[in-house]
Protein backbone atom coordinates (compact mmCIF):
# COMPACT_ATOMS: atom_id res chain seq x y z
CA UNK A 1 0.00 0.00 0.00
CA UNK A 2 2.91 2.21 0.74
CA UNK A 3 4.70 1.80 -2.40
CA UNK A 4 1.27 2.46 -4.60
CA UNK A 5 0.75 5.71 -2.21
CA UNK A 6 4.49 6.39 -3.78
CA UNK A 7 3.59 5.98 -7.49
CA UNK A 8 0.57 7.99 -6.71
CA UNK A 9 2.51 11.10 -5.17
CA UNK A 10 4.91 10.90 -7.95
CA UNK A 11 2.13 11.35 -10.73
CA UNK A 12 0.64 13.81 -9.08
CA UNK A 13 3.91 16.27 -8.65
CA UNK A 14 4.73 15.81 -12.19
CA UNK A 15 1.19 16.88 -13.07
CA UNK A 16 1.24 19.71 -10.30
CA UNK A 17 4.55 20.74 -11.93
CA UNK A 18 2.80 20.53 -15.19
CA UNK A 19 0.41 23.10 -14.54
CA UNK A 20 2.82 25.69 -13.46
CA UNK A 21 5.64 24.85 -16.32
CA UNK A 22 2.99 26.33 -18.96
CA UNK A 23 0.93 29.95 -18.30
CA UNK A 24 -2.05 27.76 -18.01
CA UNK A 25 -1.85 27.57 -13.83
CA UNK A 26 -1.74 31.60 -14.32
CA UNK A 27 -4.20 32.57 -16.48
CA UNK A 28 -6.74 30.39 -14.34
CA UNK A 29 -5.82 31.34 -11.39
CA UNK A 30 -6.25 35.55 -12.36
CA UNK A 31 -9.27 34.64 -14.31
CA UNK A 32 -10.69 32.66 -11.43
CA UNK A 33 -9.82 35.79 -9.27
CA UNK A 34 -10.89 38.23 -11.68
CA UNK A 35 -13.98 37.11 -12.35
CA UNK A 36 -15.00 35.79 -8.93
CA UNK A 37 -14.65 39.30 -7.20
CA UNK A 38 -16.53 40.42 -10.20
CA UNK A 39 -19.58 38.56 -9.85
CA UNK A 40 -19.21 38.46 -6.20
CA UNK A 41 -19.39 42.45 -5.65
CA UNK A 42 -21.80 43.22 -8.90
CA UNK A 43 -24.18 40.45 -9.03
CA UNK A 44 -23.60 39.06 -5.77
CA UNK A 45 -25.40 41.83 -4.48
CA UNK A 46 -22.19 41.90 -1.51
CA UNK A 47 -22.77 45.32 -0.28
CA UNK A 48 -26.93 45.40 -0.62
CA UNK A 49 -27.27 41.92 1.04
CA UNK A 50 -26.30 43.52 4.16
CA UNK A 51 -24.93 40.79 6.33
CA UNK A 52 -21.76 39.92 6.81
CA UNK A 53 -21.37 36.84 4.80
CA UNK A 54 -19.74 35.03 1.67
CA UNK A 55 -23.23 34.01 0.15
CA UNK A 56 -22.48 36.44 -2.78
CA UNK A 57 -19.21 34.92 -3.21
CA UNK A 58 -20.61 30.73 -2.83
CA UNK A 59 -23.49 31.34 -5.06
CA UNK A 60 -22.13 32.32 -7.85
CA UNK A 61 -19.13 29.61 -7.95
CA UNK A 62 -21.27 26.51 -9.11
CA UNK A 63 -21.88 28.47 -12.66
CA UNK A 64 -17.88 30.10 -12.47
CA UNK A 65 -16.72 26.41 -11.74
CA UNK A 66 -19.13 24.85 -14.43
CA UNK A 67 -16.41 26.76 -16.94
CA UNK A 68 -13.38 26.84 -15.04
CA UNK A 69 -12.87 23.32 -14.29
CA UNK A 70 -13.26 21.83 -17.77
CA UNK A 71 -11.19 24.11 -18.59
CA UNK A 72 -8.40 23.11 -16.05
CA UNK A 73 -9.09 19.42 -16.10
CA UNK A 74 -9.42 18.53 -19.70
CA UNK A 75 -6.07 17.97 -20.59
CA UNK A 76 -5.75 15.63 -18.07
CA UNK A 77 -5.78 12.52 -20.27
CA UNK A 78 -6.82 13.88 -23.83
CA UNK A 79 -3.04 15.28 -23.88
CA UNK A 80 -1.61 11.96 -22.70
CA UNK A 81 -3.09 10.61 -25.58
CA UNK A 82 -2.51 13.42 -28.20
CA UNK A 83 1.41 13.34 -27.04
CA UNK A 84 1.69 9.09 -26.83
CA UNK A 85 2.90 9.35 -23.62
CA UNK A 86 0.46 7.62 -22.18
CA UNK A 87 2.00 4.72 -23.89
CA UNK A 88 5.30 5.72 -21.71
CA UNK A 89 2.77 6.28 -18.31
CA UNK A 90 0.91 2.97 -18.65
CA UNK A 91 4.75 0.83 -18.77
CA UNK A 92 6.06 2.17 -16.04
CA UNK A 93 5.44 0.14 -13.10
CA UNK A 94 2.41 1.61 -11.64
CA UNK A 95 -1.75 0.55 -12.08
CA UNK A 96 -3.66 2.33 -14.26
CA UNK A 97 -5.89 3.57 -11.60
CA UNK A 98 -2.94 5.06 -9.60
CA UNK A 99 -2.05 7.29 -12.81
CA UNK A 100 -5.72 8.44 -12.51
CA UNK A 101 -5.97 9.22 -9.12
CA UNK A 102 -2.56 10.87 -8.91
CA UNK A 103 -3.50 13.09 -11.88
CA UNK A 104 -6.98 14.25 -10.73
CA UNK A 105 -5.64 14.33 -7.09
CA UNK A 106 -3.28 17.03 -8.38
CA UNK A 107 -5.76 18.90 -10.50
CA UNK A 108 -7.81 18.83 -7.58
CA UNK A 109 -4.97 20.56 -5.75
CA UNK A 110 -4.92 23.03 -7.41
CA UNK A 111 -8.15 23.92 -7.68
CA UNK A 112 -8.24 24.21 -3.87
CA UNK A 113 -4.98 26.47 -3.89
CA UNK A 114 -7.24 28.49 -6.19
CA UNK A 115 -9.88 28.71 -3.90
CA UNK A 116 -7.73 29.44 -0.89
CA UNK A 117 -6.57 32.50 -2.73
CA UNK A 118 -9.77 34.08 -2.81
CA UNK A 119 -8.93 34.95 1.01
CA UNK A 120 -8.95 38.66 0.37
CA UNK A 121 -12.96 38.73 0.32
CA UNK A 122 -13.02 36.44 3.53
CA UNK A 123 -10.57 39.07 5.23
CA UNK A 124 -13.09 42.13 3.75
CA UNK A 125 -15.86 40.48 5.55
CA UNK A 126 -13.96 40.17 8.47
CA UNK A 127 -12.90 43.39 8.74
CA UNK A 128 -16.79 45.12 7.31
CA UNK A 129 -18.97 42.76 9.82
CA UNK A 130 -18.59 40.14 12.03
CA UNK A 131 -19.37 36.98 10.08
CA UNK A 132 -20.07 33.41 11.24
CA UNK A 133 -16.32 32.11 10.09
CA UNK A 134 -17.92 28.70 10.63
CA UNK A 135 -20.03 28.25 8.00
CA UNK A 136 -17.63 30.17 5.66
CA UNK A 137 -15.48 27.10 6.47
CA UNK A 138 -18.29 24.71 5.77
CA UNK A 139 -18.47 27.02 2.45
CA UNK A 140 -15.51 26.48 1.28
CA UNK A 141 -15.53 22.51 2.17
CA UNK A 142 -18.68 22.71 -0.04
CA UNK A 143 -16.37 24.39 -3.00
CA UNK A 144 -14.25 22.13 -2.74
CA UNK A 145 -15.85 19.20 -2.79
CA UNK A 146 -18.00 20.49 -6.10
CA UNK A 147 -14.98 21.39 -7.79
CA UNK A 148 -13.58 17.73 -7.59
CA UNK A 149 -17.11 16.39 -8.79
CA UNK A 150 -16.63 19.01 -11.87
CA UNK A 151 -13.04 17.55 -12.07
CA UNK A 152 -14.08 13.61 -11.59
CA UNK A 153 -16.41 14.52 -14.62
CA UNK A 154 -13.61 16.22 -16.54
CA UNK A 155 -11.37 13.70 -15.98
CA UNK A 156 -13.83 11.19 -17.84
CA UNK A 157 -14.35 13.01 -20.71
CA UNK A 158 -10.91 13.95 -21.52
CA UNK A 159 -10.13 10.24 -21.16
CA UNK A 160 -12.92 9.87 -23.82
CA UNK A 161 -11.34 11.64 -26.47
CA UNK A 162 -8.22 13.02 -27.36
CA UNK A 163 -9.60 16.48 -28.74
CA UNK A 164 -9.04 18.37 -25.85
CA UNK A 165 -12.38 20.95 -27.10
CA UNK A 166 -14.54 18.01 -26.85
CA UNK A 167 -13.48 17.12 -23.65
CA UNK A 168 -14.23 20.56 -22.36
CA UNK A 169 -17.82 20.77 -23.84
CA UNK A 170 -18.81 17.50 -22.68
CA UNK A 171 -17.77 18.25 -19.09
CA UNK A 172 -19.53 21.48 -19.10
CA UNK A 173 -22.96 19.62 -20.75
CA UNK A 174 -22.81 16.90 -18.00
CA UNK A 175 -21.61 19.11 -15.15
CA UNK A 176 -24.62 21.80 -16.49
CA UNK A 177 -27.30 18.69 -16.60
CA UNK A 178 -26.02 18.24 -12.74
CA UNK A 179 -26.85 21.32 -11.84
CA UNK A 180 -29.88 21.88 -13.75
CA UNK A 181 -31.92 19.06 -12.45
CA UNK A 182 -31.71 21.29 -8.85
CA UNK A 183 -31.74 24.67 -10.60
CA UNK A 184 -35.50 26.14 -8.83
CA UNK A 185 -36.64 28.24 -11.86
CA UNK A 186 -36.52 24.83 -13.93
CA UNK A 187 -37.88 22.87 -10.73
CA UNK A 188 -40.46 24.79 -10.05
CA UNK A 189 -41.09 24.67 -13.65
CA UNK A 190 -41.21 20.74 -13.34
CA UNK A 191 -43.36 21.02 -10.60
CA UNK A 192 -46.20 22.35 -11.91
CA UNK A 193 -46.96 19.08 -14.10
CA UNK A 194 -45.27 16.72 -12.20
CA UNK A 195 -45.76 14.54 -8.51
CA UNK A 196 -43.78 16.64 -6.08
CA UNK A 197 -42.16 13.73 -4.79
CA UNK A 198 -40.79 12.88 -8.93
CA UNK A 199 -39.55 16.39 -8.89
CA UNK A 200 -37.50 15.99 -5.26
CA UNK A 201 -36.18 12.81 -6.10
CA UNK A 202 -34.72 14.64 -9.35
CA UNK A 203 -32.90 17.32 -7.71
CA UNK A 204 -31.42 15.01 -5.19
CA UNK A 205 -29.15 14.20 -8.24
CA UNK A 206 -28.20 17.91 -8.39
CA UNK A 207 -24.81 19.26 -7.03
CA UNK A 208 -26.73 22.33 -6.09
CA UNK A 209 -28.79 20.74 -3.67
CA UNK A 210 -26.17 19.16 -1.92
CA UNK A 211 -23.95 22.17 -1.90
CA UNK A 212 -26.44 24.47 -0.56
CA UNK A 213 -26.19 22.49 2.52
CA UNK A 214 -22.62 23.33 3.38
CA UNK A 215 -23.77 27.06 2.33
CA UNK A 216 -25.93 27.45 5.51
CA UNK A 217 -23.03 25.59 7.85
CA UNK A 218 -24.75 22.28 7.95
CA UNK A 219 -21.95 19.83 7.40
CA UNK A 220 -24.27 16.96 6.34
CA UNK A 221 -22.78 12.94 6.20
CA UNK A 222 -25.26 12.53 3.04
CA UNK A 223 -23.82 15.63 0.97
CA UNK A 224 -20.84 14.42 1.74
CA UNK A 225 -21.29 11.01 0.24
CA UNK A 226 -23.02 12.09 -2.81
CA UNK A 227 -19.74 14.50 -3.57
CA UNK A 228 -17.29 11.33 -2.85
CA UNK A 229 -19.83 9.02 -4.81
CA UNK A 230 -19.77 11.46 -8.35
CA UNK A 231 -15.75 11.44 -7.70
CA UNK A 232 -15.30 8.09 -7.19
CA UNK A 233 -17.94 6.59 -10.22
CA UNK A 234 -16.40 9.18 -12.38
CA UNK A 235 -12.86 8.16 -11.95
CA UNK A 236 -13.79 4.52 -11.79
CA UNK A 237 -15.48 4.94 -15.53
CA UNK A 238 -12.32 6.81 -16.57
CA UNK A 239 -10.30 3.60 -15.51
CA UNK A 240 -13.10 1.79 -17.81
CA UNK A 241 -12.52 4.10 -20.86
CA UNK A 242 -8.83 4.08 -20.71
CA UNK A 243 -8.84 0.15 -20.47
CA UNK A 244 -11.11 0.23 -23.40
CA UNK A 245 -8.91 2.08 -25.69
CA UNK A 246 -6.15 -0.47 -24.86
CA UNK A 247 -8.06 -2.97 -25.54
CA UNK A 248 -9.29 -2.10 -29.06
CA UNK B 1 13.85 -14.17 -20.74
CA UNK B 2 11.17 -13.17 -23.09
CA UNK B 3 8.64 -16.00 -24.22
CA UNK B 4 6.00 -15.39 -26.71
CA UNK B 5 3.50 -17.88 -27.29
CA UNK B 6 1.03 -18.28 -29.77
CA UNK B 7 0.33 -14.68 -29.18
CA UNK B 8 -3.04 -12.79 -31.30
CA UNK B 9 -4.65 -9.76 -31.25
CA UNK B 10 -7.86 -8.64 -32.95
CA UNK B 11 -8.94 -5.05 -33.70
CA UNK B 12 -12.83 -5.22 -34.60
CA UNK B 13 -12.44 -8.12 -37.15
CA UNK B 14 -9.11 -7.17 -38.08
CA UNK B 15 -6.67 -9.17 -36.85
CA UNK B 16 -3.44 -7.37 -36.42
CA UNK B 17 -1.49 -10.37 -34.92
CA UNK B 18 -2.36 -13.88 -35.76
CA UNK B 19 -0.05 -16.67 -33.67
CA UNK B 20 3.12 -15.52 -33.38
CA UNK B 21 5.75 -17.35 -31.15
CA UNK B 22 9.38 -16.79 -30.36
CA UNK B 23 11.64 -16.13 -27.83
CA UNK B 24 14.55 -14.06 -26.89
CA UNK B 25 17.41 -14.82 -24.14
CA UNK B 26 19.91 -13.02 -22.54
CA UNK B 27 22.40 -11.72 -24.66
CA UNK B 28 20.12 -11.31 -27.48
CA UNK B 29 19.41 -8.80 -30.18
CA UNK B 30 16.54 -9.93 -32.37
CA UNK B 31 15.65 -7.22 -35.57
CA UNK B 32 12.00 -7.25 -35.69
CA UNK B 33 11.22 -6.65 -39.40
CA UNK B 34 7.97 -6.43 -41.50
CA UNK B 35 6.19 -3.55 -43.91
CA UNK B 36 4.21 -0.76 -42.10
CA UNK B 37 0.88 -2.40 -40.33
CA UNK B 38 2.30 -5.75 -40.34
CA UNK B 39 1.41 -6.05 -36.31
CA UNK B 40 5.77 -5.13 -34.97
CA UNK B 41 3.97 -2.24 -32.89
CA UNK B 42 0.93 -4.50 -31.87
CA UNK B 43 3.17 -7.27 -30.78
CA UNK B 44 5.88 -4.99 -28.50
CA UNK B 45 2.76 -3.28 -26.88
CA UNK B 46 1.36 -6.59 -25.96
CA UNK B 47 4.96 -7.75 -24.33
CA UNK B 48 4.94 -4.51 -22.46
CA UNK B 49 1.59 -5.06 -21.04
CA UNK B 50 0.32 -1.77 -22.50
CA UNK B 51 -2.54 -3.74 -24.68
CA UNK B 52 -4.02 -6.69 -23.61
CA UNK B 53 -3.81 -9.87 -25.87
CA UNK B 54 -7.05 -11.38 -27.59
CA UNK B 55 -5.15 -15.43 -27.24
CA UNK B 56 -1.88 -16.11 -26.65
CA UNK B 57 0.41 -15.86 -23.56
CA UNK B 58 3.26 -13.26 -23.17
CA UNK B 59 5.93 -13.58 -20.46
CA UNK B 60 9.11 -12.07 -19.67
CA UNK B 61 11.87 -13.34 -16.76
CA UNK B 62 9.79 -16.13 -15.81
CA UNK B 63 6.43 -13.74 -15.00
CA UNK B 64 3.31 -13.73 -16.85
CA UNK B 65 2.42 -10.32 -18.16
CA UNK B 66 -1.18 -10.88 -18.03
CA UNK B 67 -0.89 -12.11 -13.95
CA UNK B 68 1.98 -9.95 -13.02
CA UNK B 69 1.53 -6.38 -15.10
CA UNK B 70 3.44 -4.62 -12.66
CA UNK B 71 6.67 -6.59 -11.84
CA UNK B 72 6.73 -7.70 -15.66
CA UNK B 73 6.64 -3.60 -15.99
CA UNK B 74 9.99 -3.40 -13.34
CA UNK B 75 12.39 -4.94 -15.87
CA UNK B 76 11.67 -3.64 -19.00
CA UNK B 77 12.68 -1.05 -20.66
CA UNK B 78 9.96 0.67 -23.33
CA UNK B 79 10.59 3.06 -26.27
CA UNK B 80 7.32 3.32 -27.86
CA UNK B 81 6.98 4.42 -31.20
CA UNK B 82 7.64 8.34 -32.31
CA UNK B 83 9.15 8.74 -29.08
CA UNK B 84 6.64 10.80 -26.72
CA UNK B 85 7.66 12.28 -23.49
CA UNK B 86 6.34 15.36 -21.81
CA UNK B 87 7.28 17.78 -24.20
CA UNK B 88 6.69 20.94 -21.64
CA UNK B 89 9.26 19.71 -19.03
CA UNK B 90 12.79 19.79 -19.16
CA UNK B 91 15.02 16.86 -20.09
CA UNK B 92 16.28 16.96 -16.59
CA UNK B 93 13.40 17.00 -14.56
CA UNK B 94 11.58 14.28 -17.70
CA UNK B 95 14.27 11.92 -16.70
CA UNK B 96 14.31 12.72 -12.88
CA UNK B 97 10.57 11.55 -13.79
CA UNK B 98 11.18 8.26 -15.19
CA UNK B 99 14.12 7.70 -12.44
CA UNK B 100 11.48 8.21 -9.70
CA UNK B 101 8.51 6.33 -11.29
CA UNK B 102 11.22 2.98 -11.55
CA UNK B 103 11.59 3.63 -7.59
CA UNK B 104 14.95 5.50 -8.21
CA UNK B 105 15.73 7.58 -4.86
CA UNK B 106 19.02 9.72 -3.91
CA UNK B 107 22.07 9.07 -4.79
CA UNK B 108 21.20 5.94 -7.13
CA UNK B 109 18.92 8.41 -8.68
CA UNK B 110 21.34 10.76 -9.31
CA UNK B 111 23.57 7.89 -11.10
CA UNK B 112 20.94 6.58 -13.24
CA UNK B 113 20.68 10.10 -14.43
CA UNK B 114 24.16 10.59 -15.24
CA UNK B 115 24.71 7.11 -16.53
CA UNK B 116 21.81 7.51 -19.11
CA UNK B 117 22.86 11.11 -20.07
CA UNK B 118 26.24 9.80 -20.67
CA UNK B 119 25.10 7.04 -23.19
CA UNK B 120 22.55 9.02 -24.72
CA UNK B 121 24.48 12.21 -25.07
CA UNK B 122 22.38 14.77 -23.68
CA UNK B 123 24.58 17.02 -21.48
CA UNK B 124 24.26 19.67 -23.20
CA UNK B 125 20.68 19.81 -23.05
CA UNK B 126 19.95 18.89 -19.67
CA UNK B 127 17.96 22.27 -19.09
CA UNK B 128 16.46 22.38 -21.91
CA UNK B 129 12.38 22.34 -22.43
CA UNK B 130 11.65 19.12 -24.99
CA UNK B 131 9.33 21.07 -27.00
CA UNK B 132 12.24 23.13 -28.11
CA UNK B 133 14.78 20.13 -29.12
CA UNK B 134 15.56 19.06 -32.31
CA UNK B 135 13.90 15.18 -33.15
CA UNK B 136 17.14 13.47 -32.40
CA UNK B 137 17.42 14.98 -29.24
CA UNK B 138 13.65 14.10 -28.59
CA UNK B 139 14.10 10.88 -29.44
CA UNK B 140 17.10 10.23 -27.08
CA UNK B 141 16.02 11.55 -24.40
CA UNK B 142 13.22 9.58 -24.71
CA UNK B 143 15.66 6.39 -25.27
CA UNK B 144 17.23 7.71 -21.78
CA UNK B 145 13.75 7.02 -20.38
CA UNK B 146 14.05 3.80 -21.40
CA UNK B 147 17.85 2.77 -19.97
CA UNK B 148 17.15 4.68 -16.51
CA UNK B 149 16.65 1.65 -14.25
CA UNK B 150 19.28 -0.20 -16.59
CA UNK B 151 16.80 -3.00 -17.15
CA UNK B 152 17.17 -7.01 -18.27
CA UNK B 153 14.80 -6.45 -21.05
CA UNK B 154 14.56 -3.90 -23.62
CA UNK B 155 11.60 -3.16 -26.04
CA UNK B 156 12.61 -0.61 -28.46
CA UNK B 157 10.08 0.48 -31.16
CA UNK B 158 11.64 1.86 -34.16
CA UNK B 159 14.78 3.29 -32.09
CA UNK B 160 16.67 4.76 -34.90
CA UNK B 161 13.68 6.58 -36.60
CA UNK B 162 14.65 10.04 -37.78
CA UNK B 163 18.08 10.55 -36.69
CA UNK B 164 20.35 11.18 -39.42
CA UNK B 165 23.34 8.43 -40.16
CA UNK B 166 25.57 9.41 -37.69
CA UNK B 167 23.39 8.91 -34.48
CA UNK B 168 21.72 5.92 -36.17
CA UNK B 169 25.30 4.24 -35.92
CA UNK B 170 25.59 5.41 -32.62
CA UNK B 171 22.35 3.74 -31.42
CA UNK B 172 23.09 0.68 -33.64
CA UNK B 173 26.57 0.30 -31.73
CA UNK B 174 24.84 1.24 -28.21
CA UNK B 175 22.12 -1.55 -28.53
CA UNK B 176 24.62 -4.12 -29.71
CA UNK B 177 26.76 -3.49 -26.62
CA UNK B 178 24.36 -3.29 -24.55
CA UNK B 179 22.92 -6.37 -26.02
CA UNK B 180 25.56 -8.59 -23.93
CA UNK B 181 24.38 -8.40 -21.57
CA UNK B 182 19.93 -8.12 -21.96
CA UNK B 183 17.41 -9.61 -23.97
CA UNK B 184 16.27 -6.98 -26.50
CA UNK B 185 13.73 -6.69 -29.19
CA UNK B 186 13.73 -3.42 -31.71
CA UNK B 187 11.73 -2.64 -35.04
CA UNK B 188 13.33 -1.11 -37.81
CA UNK B 189 12.79 -0.69 -41.02
CA UNK B 190 16.31 -0.23 -42.03
CA UNK B 191 17.64 -3.81 -42.98
CA UNK B 192 21.32 -2.99 -42.91
CA UNK B 193 20.66 -2.59 -38.62
CA UNK B 194 19.73 -5.94 -38.68
CA UNK B 195 23.13 -6.84 -40.16
CA UNK B 196 24.99 -4.44 -38.01
CA UNK B 197 22.77 -4.90 -34.44
CA UNK B 198 21.25 -7.98 -34.50
CA UNK B 199 22.18 -11.67 -33.68
CA UNK B 200 18.50 -12.76 -34.51
CA UNK B 201 15.81 -11.27 -37.05
CA UNK B 202 12.23 -12.17 -36.91
CA UNK B 203 10.28 -11.18 -40.47
CA UNK B 204 6.30 -10.64 -40.20
CA UNK B 205 3.61 -9.69 -42.47
CA UNK B 206 0.42 -9.21 -42.39
CA UNK B 207 0.50 -10.50 -38.32
CA UNK B 208 2.30 -13.75 -38.63
CA UNK B 209 5.95 -14.68 -38.79
CA UNK B 210 7.30 -15.58 -42.05
CA UNK B 211 10.91 -16.01 -41.52
CA UNK B 212 13.03 -16.15 -38.50
CA UNK B 213 16.92 -16.90 -38.42
CA UNK B 214 20.67 -15.02 -37.94
CA UNK B 215 20.76 -11.86 -40.43
CA UNK B 216 23.29 -14.18 -42.40
CA UNK B 217 20.87 -17.39 -42.76
CA UNK B 218 17.93 -15.04 -43.75
CA UNK B 219 20.65 -13.67 -47.05
CA UNK B 220 21.38 -17.04 -47.83
CA UNK B 221 17.89 -17.94 -48.77
CA UNK B 222 17.77 -14.73 -51.30
CA UNK B 223 18.93 -16.29 -54.61
CA UNK B 224 21.13 -12.87 -54.54
CA UNK B 225 22.29 -12.84 -51.26
CA UNK B 226 21.22 -9.78 -50.23
CA UNK B 227 19.08 -8.73 -47.37
CA UNK B 228 16.51 -6.62 -48.97
CA UNK B 229 15.89 -9.24 -51.73
CA UNK B 230 14.71 -11.98 -49.29
CA UNK B 231 12.56 -9.24 -47.64
CA UNK B 232 10.87 -8.29 -50.85
CA UNK B 233 9.99 -11.87 -51.81
CA UNK B 234 8.47 -13.08 -48.70
CA UNK B 235 6.50 -9.62 -47.79
CA UNK B 236 3.83 -8.01 -49.71
CA UNK B 237 3.35 -4.35 -49.94
CA UNK B 238 0.62 -3.03 -49.04
CA UNK B 239 -1.26 -1.64 -51.57
CA UNK B 240 -0.52 -5.45 -52.87
CA UNK B 241 -2.09 -6.56 -49.83
CA UNK B 242 -5.67 -4.36 -49.93
CA UNK B 243 -5.94 -5.51 -53.46
CA UNK B 244 -5.31 -9.45 -52.46
CA UNK B 245 -7.96 -8.93 -49.11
Amino acid sequence: MKGSWAAIRIIAKRELSAYFESPVAYVFLVIFLLLSGFFTFTFGGFFERGEASLAAFFNWLPWLFLFLVPAAGMRLWSEERRLGTIELLLTMPVAAWQAIVGKFLASWLFLVVALALSFPIVATVNWLGDPDNGVIASGYVGAALLAGAYLAISCLTSALTRNQVIAFILAVVLCLALILVGFSPLTDLLARWASPWLVEAVSKFSVLTHYDGFQKGMLDSRDLLYFLSVMAYALFATGVVIRNHRTG
Amino acid sequence: MIKVENLSKSFGSKRAVDGVSFEVGKGEVLGFLGPNGAGKSTTMRMITGFIPPSAGAVSVCGLAVQENPIEVKRSIGYLPEAAPSYTEMSVLSFLRFAAEMRGLRGEALRSAIRRVVELCHLENVLGQTIDTLSKGFRHRTCLAQALIHDPEVLILDEPTDGLDPNQKHEVRTLIRKMGESKAIIFSTHILEEVEAACTRAIIIDRGRIVANGTPTELKARAATGKLEDFFRSITRSDTLAEGAA
